[in-house]
């Protein structure tokens, strides 16, 4: 009974937390954010500004901006505003498990089959101000299968999370998590193996991205007796890696490893899109720099495994010094959070100016992912995906008050306080319901207490 | 060989000598005046401004607006800086672990339900690269408590510095650390899951019956004690020998739960065999609140920086945590436990002010209130005369994450603020 009373409950939130269906419905015409102070992040801060939405993109950002008839107006006088944040590392509204560790090579696997968009942490993310998170597989094998840029649409189904139009990615994995396959028996278990699996891995990819090339040209002469080759799933999506259709995320610790998957990647004509966590960068920021691969990285996570020995809190400071561009992920639900106060760490170590430090959260992770022309910063054009903040986004003592997305509130403190509210006052008609029928001692059938249940003694709540 | 001798002889004099002579020097060198800084002492005398700290011999002396240089004290310019007292982690395995993942780094944890003879003391790494690494953030002095089984061992409050655990130990026995069987179940969805009901007469079962052997064992050395006062003769016993301050109520022990359920089954059973306790852990302290007020016991809590246990919590619940404490009357200390993230500790307290706790509770919250749960109030925790020189000296509000530690005082030393991150940084941002 107590596991159907949750259960009622947890729709029930559910249903809470929905935005309200009217403002769903194109949401309102046009929005203004007032006398806030506007952290751009491309183009500097506006001390008292305002932002006109219109259609869920920025139309207006200034001083002042038109009010047009019927406009919402949203007075953020004393508060900030900042680009909404970006998680370009993140597991989140995934269903089951992030890793089908089963084999070194798993590319035909696809996060955007599994996302999950009940999961309650991207409410709590929206709380945190992240408004689109990089959504991947794990690390336990070389290659992991494909990922999800998602903005959190919380209410929507799966495809209402889809960023519409961001480029597909792929995941590899290199060191430590990918050799603890090796105690399951599975190749690989070290580091020479990982390169021999990714290498062997591309070798096939232009193997067989050769075989359809010779088709087509023998199909486009006219040749009917050419017969297509077997699709395989596995090998499609290193195939757009290498004709750059496909963006490869390559999670990488240390440097040594980083600079085998660069090595590889000239070699096969590729380009390592990022490292993800990249925790020895600052090492290699020149070779990271000369590729053009992104160091996406822990603001200061250090010694929990030993390939994070050398982690240190400047990496992303050094790798910005260095022209390597550099952003911050969370790959935690809990970190995504406080993704805010990652940043500022990058401003006490190693002293990045506030807007480089915001940027590592924003523009940078857009930049990455190849959604900057839509969000990462405020500017006309844009997604309207903004966050009003409390206080300023790297003070310790700012608390997210609303997040938009697409121009529409998404998270709202205000509304959150009510929600609390209605769920005590529903969880306390449950429980009242709940006493009446199935009274203590009585086993009721379908309410899940077997008769060992019955001699178990009565918890006080 | 008798000129050898000779020359031998005269060497180890002059070293002596030199040692002598560096050994002087430095007790010159023990006197400083950290000056014209705002002083947050949280005492009773709040908060100072323009005023100067005197620390001589390793202790505070003078606090004040106008203070006393004692001759040849070493000047501390603090204008537009602010001193604090050294934070205080309550809770954590620094100095146990180096890296978590790898076995051999780890001396947390060992075999068996029952170890209250272990020593975390024993086993500290005084060379560990985590301690500076936490202390150049203000932390001063750290709790690091062994882990595992029914009765974990003992755990040792250290100050963050020092070549030796001896040099380090404020507390070389801290406390005993104890987690009582769980009654299972951690009460719905994310917070682990439910024992099957068809399980949980026997788990009843089987947590009545560790919850007898630890009763029993707890009575044997009340026994044993009253035996080997009446006969010092008697056979000793490593495992009661350790519980004796324990059952006599003069060792604090440190009982490990974190559900309402738990945290009730804790004091029940505490009080039932008179034990010194604080409950450590505490995610769901404030569901009892009413009941650690009332039987006044004080709480450490795990990091608040925390997804919430429950699905169904607001997402704030960890945060909020502290501020509902305070406003319940419950005594508590805020933690970073980790090793490596030891030096975070002064963002829970700054989490705990943005989701509603005071300034002032929030910086007692990671000095003062640790200091007076672990019993050392009268050494640590506040910038007063007579107490141990234990001082942060910032550019800024303490709990800010952007505010930078510009000097670092521990038991009166000028501690270096260099550590294994800052020589990384430095070796690689000079590469070509």
């Amino acid at each position: 009974m107590k596991k159907i009373l949750f259960l009622a409950a947890i729709l029930a939130a559910g249903i809470a937390w929905a935005p309200a269906s009217d403002e769903q419905v194109g949401g309102p015409v046009a929005v203004v954010i007032k006398d806030a102070t506007i952290l751009t992040v491309s183009h500097g801060n506006i001390p008292k500004g305002s932002i006109l939405i219109r259609d869920g993109k920025i139309a207006e950002v200034g001083p002042s901006v038109a009010v047009p008839t019927g406009a919402t107006v949203i007075d953020a006088s004393g508060q900030f505003v900042t680009p909404g944040i970006i998680d370009p590392h993140s597991h989140i509204a995934i269903t089951g498990g992030v890793n089908e560790g089963t084999l070194a090579v798993t590319s035909m696997t696809a996060i955007e089959d599994v996302l999950d968009p009940t999961d309650i942490n991207i409410y709590r993310e929206l709380a945190g101000g992240v408004t689109t998170t990089l959504t991947l597989h794990g690390s336990a094998n070389p290659i992991g299968g494909t990922s999800a840029t998602i903005k959190l649409r919380w209410g929507k189904d799966a495809k209402g999370l889809l960023f519409q139009g961001a480029r597909p990615g792929l995941k590899f994995a290199l060191g430590e998590n990918v050799k603890r396959g090796g105690t399951t028996g599975r190749y690989p278990a070290s580091r020479m193996g990982t390169e021999d699996v990714i290498r062997t891995a591309f070798l096939e990819a232009r193997d067989y991205m050769s075989r359809w090339e010779t088709y087509r040209k023998r199909a486009a002469a006219g040749d009917r007796t050419a017969i297509p080759p077997e699709k395989n799933l596995t090998l499609e999506p290193l195939a757009e890696v290498l004709r750059g259709e496909r963006l490869a995320y390559v999670h990488g610790y240390r440097a040594d490893e980083m600079m085998m998957m660069l090595r590889l990647a000239d070699e096969f004509g590729f380009k390592v899109n990022s490292f993800e966590h990249a925790l020895e960068g600052y090492k290699i920021a020149k070779e990271m720099a000369a590729h053009g691969a992104v160091g996406s990285t822990f603001a200061d996570s250090w010694a929990y495994k030993a390939e994070a020995w050398d982690a240190i809190p400047y990496n992303a400071a050094v790798m910005t010094r260095k022209g390597v561009l550099a952003a911050l992920n969370s790959d935690s639900a809990e970190r995504a959070r406080r993704l805010n106060l990652e940043a500022a760490r990058a401003v006490k170590y190693g002293g990045l100016s506030e807007q480089e430090a915001l940027a590592l959260i924003t523009i940078n992770p857009a930049r990455e992912l190849k959604i900057d022309g839509r969000v990462g910063s405020i500017d006309p054009g844009k997604d309207a995906d903004l966050v009003i903040w409390s206080h300023h986004p790297l003070s310790i003592y700012t608390v997210a008050q609303k997040t938009l997305i697409d121009g529409e509130i998404y998270f709202d403190i205000q509304k959150d306080r009510e929600m609390r509210k209605r769920m005590e006052e529903e969880r306390k008609t449950l429980e009242a319901l709940d006493r009446k029928s199935a009274p203590p001692g009585r086993s009721g059938r379908g309410s899940g207490r077997g008769p060992a249940g019955d001699r178990v003694p009565q918890q006080p709540r | 060989m008798a000129v050898l001798c000779k020359r031998i002889l005269l060497s180890f004099a002059c070293v002596a000598l030199i040692a002598a002579a560096f050994l002087l020097s430095a007790a010159d060198n023990r006197a400083y005046v950290i000056q014209n800084a705002r002083v947050y002492t949280l005492s009773s005398r709040g908060t100072l401004d323009r005023a100067s700290v005197v620390v001589v011999d390793g202790k505070i002396t003078q606090v004040g607006q106008t203070v006393k240089a004692p001759a040849g004290a070493q000047i501390i310019k603090a204008e537009g800086l602010e001193v604090y007292p050294g934070m205080v982690n309550a809770w954590g395995n620094i100095g146990l672990t180096e890296i978590g993942s790898v076995d051999v780094m780890s001396d947390t944890t060992d075999l068996g339900a029952f170890k209250p003879q272990l020593l975390a003391f024993s086993a500290l790494l005084p060379s560990s690269e985590h301690i500076p690494v936490a202390r150049v953030n203000g932390i001063t002095s750290a709790l690091s408590a062994p882990s595992g089984g029914t009765i974990a061992g003992q755990a040792a409050l250290i100050h963050l510095d020092g070549w030796t655990a001896d040099e380090m130990a404020i507390l070389k026995a801290a406390g005993m650390v104890m987690q009582l069987p769980s009654t299972g179940g951690r009460g719905g969805r994310g917070g682990g899951a439910p024992t099957p009901v068809a399980q949980a007469a026997d788990a009843a079962r089987a947590t009545q019956q560790q919850l007898a052997e630890l009763a029993e064992l707890l009575e044997k050395a009340r026994h044993y004690a009253r035996a080997r006062e009446a006969a010092p003769a008697t056979e000793r016993d490593r495992q009661l020998d350790a519980l004796v301050p324990v059952v006599n109520g003069q060792m604090t022990v440190f009982l490990q739960a974190q559900t309402a359920r738990d945290i009730r089954s804790a004091i029940d059973f505490a009080k039932k065999e008179k034990l010194k306790f604080v409950i450590q852990g505490g995610r769901e302290a404030i569901r009892v609140a009413d009941l650690l007020k009332k039987e006044n016991v004080p709480v450490i809590l795990d990091s608040i920086v925390s997804l919430p246990s429950r699905q169904d919590d607001p997402y704030d619940a960890r945060f909020t945590l502290p501020k509902e404490l305070a406003a319940a009357g419950v005594r508590f200390a805020l933690t970073s436990p980790s090793a490596s993230d030891v030096r975070n500790l002064p963002y829970e307290a700054g989490f705990a002010q943005a989701y509603g706790l005071s300034h002032e509770e929030a910086l007692k919250a990671v000095t003062l209130h640790p200091a007076e749960i672990l019993g050392v109030a009268d050494r640590i925790g506040t910038i007063e005369p007579g107490k141990i020189a234990d001082l942060v000296v910032t550019d800024g509000d303490l709990l800010e994450i952007r505010t930078q530690v510009k000097h670092l005082m521990i038991a009166g030393k000028d501690v270096s603020l260099e550590t294994r991150h800052t020589l990384l940084y430095k070796k690689y941002m000079d590469r070509k």
